[in-house]
């Protein structure tokens, strides 16, 4: 019975509200069973589809399972989760406070293209080569995403519109800064790349797995990166839940006309918040760039910032969340291409993944419904009983 | 900081008739603010030796790269006229950019324009599902629907058109559809631009005054011609949907209902109104619409679907809605003047340098305007705007092309910061609702 | 029509919600051509029933008639063709359409589709004529002010054709003065053969206005009299079980020093207007100021500008003599300053976060409830228990999301928050709004307490009974500015109504 929030006018910034819900009194176990089950009805839709365009879904799922439950996919899946975890990171840093930050895509490519850049033509001892590369990256990525802030608070620009629009630029901007200025040619490789960063700049893999199938030996190295990205979450999880910083985000989240009046000022806290999420971004190229390819190129990785967004909300924003969520992404990623061997368009893949995202925000919207309408009653129950005697 | 004008002068006083002219929005000041703009368009032509500002070329491209835009905007409205925030345009316009190709690959240009707003109609309803049904917030569901709508499209593309199908034996490919056989007909109207009636052609006269390129009318000319010459029919009906959008909304009693449910759905169903049905019938019009855009980008601006052929186009239609202030006509404008920004850099990479002095005199225009109602902030501002687009007018001969491409984004962004806070968006839109929950 | 037929009978209606029954066993039987008052406090049931009889929900048990027929209303649309219409609390309007549009909306008069505009105009023309009142039918809402909006409301449902009127406390939002132009109009009504089911807490005004009353408490109907036959005492008693609580008594006295002061402060609104126009005053420790004036005449700016939740254009705010113009909000509350929001959900709570949270809102900064740069659940959760415990919260817990506890346990948490931090100075806006009579007393009990112990209140209420009776002077904002200072001794309701609606205050001799 509860009146829905008004969300607060600030120019045309309030014709979106309410990004998540965030709901105490929900256990863990109702959340993981709510999600799993998303999961299956998700699996059970895609099947669907795929039975309609005349693919068998059982035999589909099967060959997923096989191709990608062994110790080399498992690995590629973890390498793959990993930049997901950061760039997740990032957009649940802005849902806690009811930001939506579309614009991780353009915040990541910038902070990977600025390190990149400043990486290459400074020279300084291994770990303080990473550590400024990291450093860069997140100026990069914040300052990108403070645009997007600035334009919220000095001018009213809802941050949804401005970042997708900031999406667009970055590549705009990089790919002139890439093709006029920093066009790196070797000799006898077409690949075009940027200068490429010495040693001291690349991050060592933490292990290496390999299997061999006939003659042909696959590996896969797993950066050491994905050490410093559950250092992220950590990092998320005291910060977000546990400071008296991270309430007064999450009280802006709730209510931000309640929080503005407890003394929070709405402003500052969109401008720290966007910040934050735009450092978190930034590095979310990281791993690709200090661990893999060690230049910036044309053939650089997309998707972050979306991908980012799905993971973040099958995990509920929550940090143990996040990391299940961007397993169960690399995991779909790594079997994509084993599936297009086995006659099956890899692009179900895609598929199925948005339909989980889909399924999966519509439980959660269910199931948090139920729930909170039951903690409603049974806290009236509650108070009824004794009224009665007291009545 | 607030200014008094110094002399209390009669209202009569010619003086004061100019400030209040200038300082209160109404029609005609609006009429005379385009007037001013195009004789400064037209300026800037002749002193540029710019031909392809108001060329009919550049106007007939214009009008091309619009019509998606303007169709992705009434998405927009309709969707937020109705309460829902539809960040899924994009997708929308994906779906009918696909199905849009293959209906007109198979079919014909005709049904696969049907299709393509078949098509983006079902997505809008799908949309409608998650947020009507399930309360799903709206830009949550909105992006979701995008990463469906582009996983969907890859996958039937890599079955149609794939290794070893008809498609691809026909030119198709994973990301591609094979070309059409036939388009859309096109037509020139007759005497404005030399159209045929019956086998005769008629005198192209808007085409001889724009060569003679006198100073405002071969301006004029120019852009009316291309307005009038080789123009779709696709283009005919969706500008002919612009003032029917207008006519259902504000005078049917559907639009009123509709309106109602974006402005007060629990006023709304105090009095009776069906908000539910309303809100999947506006977004499956929605749809509708941006799977028009779609298909119109597959069929008209190309003759094969591509993967990523919307270009982000839905969320510029998007942007559209909100600074066109949620009405056909605003949106229209804005659509036009991301089509025209899009055309020039298709016409010539050197014309938007000329632009540049345009935007000059625009701001001189700003300031003044600014000076007359004494509003010293913006007369600064617009002054600084001013100097440093001269300063790119005189420096700057060729925008690297990278740049250019990202016009209508920065575009967006200067305008919504310049106009956000004087817009006036549907009071419920993109609120969460729940039939009969409310008090 | 014959004037001793009845217009609507309930008989043995019951409406359940989860874990409570809201209405039980309610008989009503309204006669038609009359104006009946459904009396009863806040909580007993009076919106729900009112609600099942416009459609909004259904009974579990009992029938309803309607002129006679036994109808099931499944929805307001059924209400409506049965002859009912609903002038709800919180106007329902749209507040971007003109008064036209919202008149019509749901029942326009059409040709194909097309919407009637002018057939409308004439027919209200003809409405408004016969009824007396008057509004510019092609003004947008959100320029008309709250008594215009309920002449909407009101020719919305004469629109529809009803001749069975309910008004949900329809003077809470009205001033003394507007409230006799209502009920003006509400006979005129009635004498045209029009009933009115009128709903409210308010008895004098019950007294003065209804033919017949029946009184509502615990969910059913528990007396039916006639106003001549009872005092207000009895209706009292009736309606709660016992005497109605008095906000007022005092047992302290005023002490002299000044503890809030605002000099000559202005704020500035969209345009050239000033919102709030060099408004004076100060409060002494151990002083009740009150504030009376129709809502939007500069109240809530006001509190702002003393928050600091914007920057005045021009005076100062000092507190405890220390000038604080232009320190932060957060500063503020830092020092001594508290505030209880005009609008709870709004300004006051986190519905979906736990009571604990709730109860560490704008006091995280305190070193109690932290540990570096954390927060110390632990003594967060102690403090909050502690609240609930001295404040009466009725809650199974702190851990319980604030949405889940009734608008009076809310209003009593916050209460409790904002005094447990020892202010000097607190800013009441409307503390006891929308709350049971148990609450009610239970805060004014607390207020009273605190103020006796020497706190600064900046009272703002549009409860005159309540502003008299707290206050130790009185003073009437008027747009943006004070235009009457009096004692609580002089004001009366009629009085007050004067000035609240811009009538000068004699200059004192």
């Amino acid at each position: 019975m509860n009146t829905p929030i008004e969300a607060s006018a600030e120019g045309a910034a309030g014709v979106f509200s309410r990004i998540t819900r965030n709901r105490s009194g929900q256990s863990a176990l109702i959340t993981l069973a709510s999600s799993l089950a998303a999961v299956l009805l998700a699996l059970v839709i895609a099947g669907v589809l795929l039975s309609i365009t005349g693919k068998n879904p059982l035999d589909a799922y099967s060959k997923m399972l096989d191709a990608g439950l062994n110790k080399v996919k498992l690995a590629e899946a973890l390498q793959r989760a990993t930049p997901l975890i950061i760039a997740a990171v990032a957009v649940a840093i802005g849902f806690k406070m009811n930001l939506f930050n579309i614009g991780v895509e353009g915040q990541f490519l910038m902070g990977m293209f600025w390190a990149a850049v400043v990486g290459a033509y400074v020279h300084l001892p291994p770990v303080l080569h990473v550590s400024l590369c990291l450093l860069v990256a997140m100026t990069a990525g914040a300052a990108w995403a403070g645009i997007a802030a600035v334009l919220k608070v000095k001018k009213g620009v809802n941050e949804v519109i401005a970042t997708i629009m900031l999406n667009a630029i970055a590549l705009s901007v990089i790919d002139w800064l890439f093709n006029e200025h920093f066009r790196f040619e070797t000799p006898g490789n077409l690949d075009v790349k940027t200068k490429p960063l010495p040693t001291s700049a690349w991050m060592p893999s933490l292990f290496t797995v390999s299997s061999k199938t006939g003659k042909a030996t696959t590996t896969v190295e797993v950066t050491s990166f994905i050490l410093i990205a559950l250092l992220i979450v950590l990092g998320f999880w005291l910060l977000v839940y546990k400071s008296k910083f991270g309430f007064r985000l999450r009280a802006s989240g709730y209510n931000a006309v309640a929080a503005r009046t407890a003394g929070i000022s709405s402003n500052r806290m969109i401008v720290i918040a966007m910040l934050l999420s735009g450092a978190v971004a930034g590095l979310a190229g990281m791993p690709s760039l200090l661990g893999d390819t060690h230049a910036y190129g044309p053939t650089r990785p997309d998707g972050y910032g979306f991908n980012g967004i799905a993971v973040a909300l099958l995990g509920r924003n929550h940090p143990a969340g996040i990391i299940v969520s961007a397993l169960l992404w690399g995991f779909l990623d790594s079997v994509a291409g084993p599936l297009q061997l086995a006659k099956i368009p890899q692009s179900i893949v895609l598929v199925i993944k948005a339909i989980i995202l889909l399924t999966v925000v519509i439980v959660n919207e269910v199931v948090g419904r139920r729930v909170a309408k039951r903690t409603a009653d049974r806290t009236a129950a509650q108070l009824a009983a004794p009224a009665a005697v007291a009545a | 900081m607030s200014v008094q004008l110094d002399t209390p002068a009669a209202p009569t006083s010619p003086t004061r008739t100019w400030v209040t002219f200038i300082s209160k929005p109404s029609t005609a000041r609006l009429l005379a603010m385009a007037g001013t703009l195009f004789l400064l368009l037209s300026l800037t032509r002749v002193i540029t030796d710019g031909k392809d500002l108001t060329s009919s070329g550049t106007m007939g491209t214009t009008l091309r790269v619009t019509i998606p835009i303007l169709l992705a905007g009434l998405a927009g409205l309709w969707a937020e006229r109705v309460g829902i925030v539809n960040i899924a345009i994009e997708g929308m316009m994906i779906l009918g950019t696909w199905f849009g190709g293959y209906g007109a690959w198979k079919y014909g240009p005709w049904v696969g324009l049907m299709m393509a707003i078949v098509a983006g109609s079902v997505g809008g309803l799908i949309h409608a599902v998650a947020v009507v049904r399930f309360n799903v917030n709206h830009v949550i569901s909105g992006v979701s629907i995008n990463l469906f709508a582009f996983g969907a499209m890859r996958y039937l593309s890599e079955l149609v058109y794939g290794k070893g199908t008809a498609g691809d034996a026909a030119g198709g490919g994973i990301s591609k559809s094979p070309k059409q056989q036939s388009g859309i007909p096109s037509i020139d109207v007759p005497f404005l631009a030399g159209g045929k009636i019956g086998g005769w052609t008629s005198p192209d006269m808007l085409g001889w005054l724009e060569r003679k390129a006198w100073p405002v009318i071969g301006d004029l000319a120019g852009i009316m011609r291309g307005l009038v010459v080789n123009v779709s029919m696709a283009s005919i009906i969706a500008l002919a949907l612009v003032p029917f959008s207008a006519w259902v909304l504000w005078r049917t009693r559907f639009g009123l209902r509709l309106r109602s449910s974006g402005e007060a759905p629990a006023a709304a169903e105090s009095l009776g109104v069906k908000v539910t049905p309303l809100r999947y019938a506006a977004m499956a019009i929605s749809g509708a619409f941006a799977g028009f855009g779609g298909g119109f980008l597959a069929i008209v601006s190309s003759n094969y679907y591509q993967q990523g052929q919307t270009a982000n186009r839905g969320y510029i239609g998007l942007a559209t809605t909100i600074f066109g202030n949620w009405r056909p006509m605003g949106i229209l404008g804005g659509a036009t003047l991301f089509g025209f920004a899009e055309a020039l850099n298709l016409v010539g990479p050197d014309a938007l340098p000329k632009l540049f002095l345009f935007g000059t005199f625009a701001c001189c225009m700003l300031v003044v305007m600014s000076l007359v109602q004494r509003k010293v902030v913006p007369a600064i501002n617009g002054a600084i705007a001013g100097a440093v687009l001269l300063i790119g007018y005189l420096t700057i001969d060729k925008v690297p092309e990278p740049l250019t491409k990202s016009a209508p984004y920065v575009l967006t962004l200067v305008v919504l910061s310049t106009a956000s806070q004087r817009l006036r968006p549907p009071a419920h839109a993109g609120l969460p609702y729940r039939s009969g929950e409310s008090h | 029509m014959t004037s001793d037929g009845l217009a609507v009978q309930l008989e043995g209606i019951e409406k359940r919600f989860p874990g409570v029954i809201a209405n039980h066993d309610v008989n009503l039987s309204v006669r038609t051509g009359t104006i009946h008052a459904i009396v009863g406090e806040n909580g007993a049931g009076k919106s729900t029933l009112m609600k099942t009889l416009y459609g909004m929900h259904q009974p579990e048990a009992g029938s309803i008639f309607v002129n006679g027929n036994n109808v099931v209303l499944r929805s307001p649309s059924d209400a409506i063709a049965a002859g009912i219409g609903m002038v709800h609390q919180h106007f329902m309007l749209a507040d971007n359409f003109t008064v036209l549009e919202n008149i019509v909306l749901g029942a326009e008069p059409t040709s194909k589709g097309v919407v009637q505009f002018d057939d409308a105009r004439a027919t209200l023309d003809a409405i408004m004529k016969q009824s007396g009142t008057h509004v510019d039918l092609d003004a947008n809402v959100s320029d008309l002010g709250v008594g215009q909006r309920q002449r909407v409301e009101i020719l919305k449902v004469l629109f529809r054709g009803a001749r069975i009127l309910i008004l949900d406390e329809p003077t809470a939002v009205l001033v003394p003065q507007e409230v006799d132009e209502l009920f003006g109009n509400l006979r005129r009504l009635v004498a045209d053969g029009a009933t009115i089911i009128f709903i409210s807490h308010k008895l004098d005004e019950v007294l003065a206005v209804s033919d017949d009353i029946t009184v509502i408490r615990g969910g059913t109907t528990v007396a039916e009299v006639k106003p001549d036959k009872v005092t207000r005492g009895e209706l009292a008693e009736l309606m709660v079980g016992s005497e109605l609580p008095s906000p007022h008594g005092r047992t302290s006295e005023v002490g002299s020093v000044v503890r809030l002061e605002v000099r000559g402060l202005s704020v500035a609104g969209p345009g050239e207007r000033l919102l709030v126009d060099g408004v004076s005053f100060s409060i002494r420790e151990g002083e009740v100021l009150g504030v009376a004036g129709v809502e939007g005449n500069g109240q809530f700016e006001l509190c702002e500008a003393i928050l600091g939740q914007v920057q005045p254009a021009a005076g100062a705010v000092l507190i405890g003599g220390e000038d604080v113009t232009s320190d932060s909000s957060h500063d503020r509350l830092v020092n001594g300053l508290s505030y209880i929001p005009f609008d709870r959900h709004r300004e006051g709570l986190l519905l979906e976060a736990p009571l604990w949270e709730n109860s560490l809102l704008g006091r995280d900064a305190d070193p109690t409830f932290s540990r570096g740069p954390f927060i110390d659940a632990a003594a967060t959760k102690r403090d909050c228990r502690d609240i609930i415990k001295r404040f009466d919260v009725r809650t199974p817990s702190e851990v319980v999301p604030a949405f889940a506890l009734s608008g009076g346990n809310q209003q009593k948490l916050l209460v409790g928050r904002e005094l447990s931090s020892n202010p000097r100075v607190l800013i009441a806006a409307h503390p006891t709004r929308g709350v049971d009579i148990g609450a009610q007393s239970a805060i004014w009990d607390t207020l009273r307490m605190a103020r006796d112990e020497g706190l600064a209140v900046l009272l703002i209420s549009a409860d005159l009974e309540e502003l008299i009776g707290l206050s130790d002077n009185i003073v009437v904002m008027y747009d943006g500015r004070i235009n009457a200072r009096l004692t609580p001794s002089e004001a009366t309701p009629e009085l007050l109504g004067t000035y609240m609606t811009g009538g000068l205050q004699e200059v004192a001799s």
